[in-house]
C-alpha cells in the first residue's frame, strides 16, 4: 500500500483490486433490486429483509475494508473502529423490539 | 526500539512525542474517531426510524386483507416504499419503483471507486492522475445532489391525485405537519435522514473542491505526500457507507 515513489518516476497505477470492488458493489446492488422485485412481498417478508440485511453487511466490508484501507491496518486499530459500531447493533435489535411493544400498547 | 522505527518513518507519520499509535498517522486517526461518532448520530436517526416504524401499524394491522399488489398509501398505516418512491426524471406518470434511488447509489458507488483511485494516484504521488479522479469524484457528488434536490422536490410536491384525510380535507406532497404518503413521522424521517446524509454529502463535496485546488496549485507536492487525500478520501467513502444503510433501511426493508 505504501509506496511513495522515491525519485519521482511515474509508476504504474495498481487499481485492480479497486475495480474489482466496483464491479461486486454494483452487482449486489443489481441482486438486492432483483430480490425486491423477484420475491413476493407478502409470503417472503422475512427473507427479504434478512437478505437485505446480509447484502448490506457484505458491501459495507468491501468499502470500509478495501476502500477505507481498514484492513491493512494493524489489528487494535481495526477492532478500535469495528467494537463501537458493534454496539449499535444490539441498540437496533433492542429498540426495534421495544418499537412492536409500544405499537402493541398504543394500538 | 521505537526510536529507531520513528527515524524510518516519514515525519508526517509521526507524532509530536515521537512514536505513532496503531502505526496510522494523527490526522487519519482523528479522522476515524470522527466518523465512528458520525456512525452513532447516523445510528440514532435510523434506529429512530425502526423503533417508529415499529412502533406504527403496518397495512396488515389495519386492513388484513390488504396485499403488497392492493396497497394503497393512507395516514392510518405505514407506507410500502416502493409505492412512495416510484418516479424518474422525465418520466411523468410512469410507475418506475426504486429506479431512481437505484441510479442515484450507482452514482455514489461510482464516485467512491474514482475517490480511492485518487487516494492511489496519491500513493504514487501523481499529480496529474489525482486531479482527474478528484474531479471525477467531485462530479458524481454534486450529480447526487442534483438528484437528491429532484427527489425532495417531488416528495414536497407530491403526487396529482393526492390522498384524502380523516377531516375529508385533501393533501398533496409533503411537508413536516402533514403528508400524502402516510403517518407524519415517515415524512419526518425522509426528511431527517435523507437531509442530514445530503448535508455530508456537501460538505465532502466542498472538502473534495478544496483538496483539487491544492493538489492543483502543487500543496502536497511540495509537502511530499497525498496524506490529505486519504483523510478525505475516509470521510467520502464514510458518506457512500451511510447511504448503503439508508437506501436498504428506508427504501428497501
Amino acid at each position: 500500500m505504501e509506496s511513495h515513489s522515491i525519485n519521482g518516476e511515474r509508476q504504474k497505477p495498481q487499481t485492480k483490486a479497486l475495480w474489482k470492488v466496483f464491479w461486486i458493489l454494483l452487482v449486489i446492488t443489481a441482486f438486492e433490486f432483483g430480490v425486491a422485485f423477484g420475491l413476493d412481498a407478502d409470503t417472503f417478508k422475512w427473507t427479504k429483509i434478512l437478505i437485505f440485511i446480509i447484502m448490506t453487511i457484505v458491501k459495507a466490508y468491501y468499502i470500509v475494508g478495501t476502500f477505507m484501507h481498514l484492513k491493512d491496518e494493524v489489528k487494535t486499530m481495526i477492532w478500535s473502529i469495528i467494537l463501537p459500531a458493534l454496539f449499535v447493533v444490539w441498540l437496533l435489535v433492542a429498540l426495534i423490539i421495544e418499537g412492536g411493544y409500544i405499537g402493541l400498547v398504543r394500538g | 526500539m521505537a526510536v529507531a522505527k520513528t527515524s524510518l518513518n516519514p515525519e508526517h507519520l509521526t507524532w509530536k512525542g515521537g512514536t505513532q499509535p496503531l502505526k496510522v498517522g494523527y490526522g487519519k486517526i482523528m479522522m476515524w474517531i470522527f466518523l465512528l461518532s458520525d456512525t452513532f448520530t447516523f445510528s440514532a436517526l435510523l434506529i429512530s426510524y425502526g423503533l417508529i416504524r415499529f412502533g406504527s401499524p403496518s397495512f396488515k394491522d389495519v386492513v388484513p386483507e390488504m396485499t403488497h399488489k392492493t396497497f394503497e398509501l393512507s395516514y392510518k398505516y405505514w407506507p410500502v416504499p416502493e409505492k412512495v418512491f416510484e418516479s424518474v426524471p422525465f418520466l411523468h406518470g410512469v410507475s418506475l419503483p426504486l429506479v431512481f434511488v437505484g441510479i442515484m447509489t450507482f452514482i455514489l458507488i461510482f464516485s467512491s471507486v474514482t475517490m480511492v483511485l485518487a487516494v492511489e494516484a496519491g500513493h504514487r504521488r501523481d499529480k496529474a492522475d489525482v486531479e482527474k479522479w478528484m474531479l471525477w469524484t467531485i462530479l458524481g457528488g454534486l450529480t447526487f445532489l442534483g438528484s437528491q434536490a429532484w427527489e425532495w422536490s417531488h416528495f414536497i410536491h407530491g403526487t396529482e391525485h393526492g390522498l384524502v384525510l380523516a377531516d375529508g380535507s385533501k393533501v398533496f406532497g409533503a411537508n413536516l405537519a402533514v403528508n400524502e404518503y402516510g403517518p407524519v413521522p415517515f415524512a419526518d424521517l425522509f426528511f431527517f435522514i435523507t437531509g442530514f446524509h445530503g448535508t455530508h454529502v456537501l460538505s465532502g463535496v466542498i472538502l473534495n473542491i478544496i483538496i483539487f485546488y491544492n493538489t492543483a496549485n502543487g500543496v502536497y507536492e511540495k509537502r511530499g505526500h497525498y496524506e490529505m487525500v486519504e483523510k478525505v478520501g475516509l470521510y467520502w467513502h464514510f458518506v457512500d457507507l451511510v447511504w448503503v444503510f439508508v437506501f436498504t433501511f428506508f427504501y428497501l426493508v
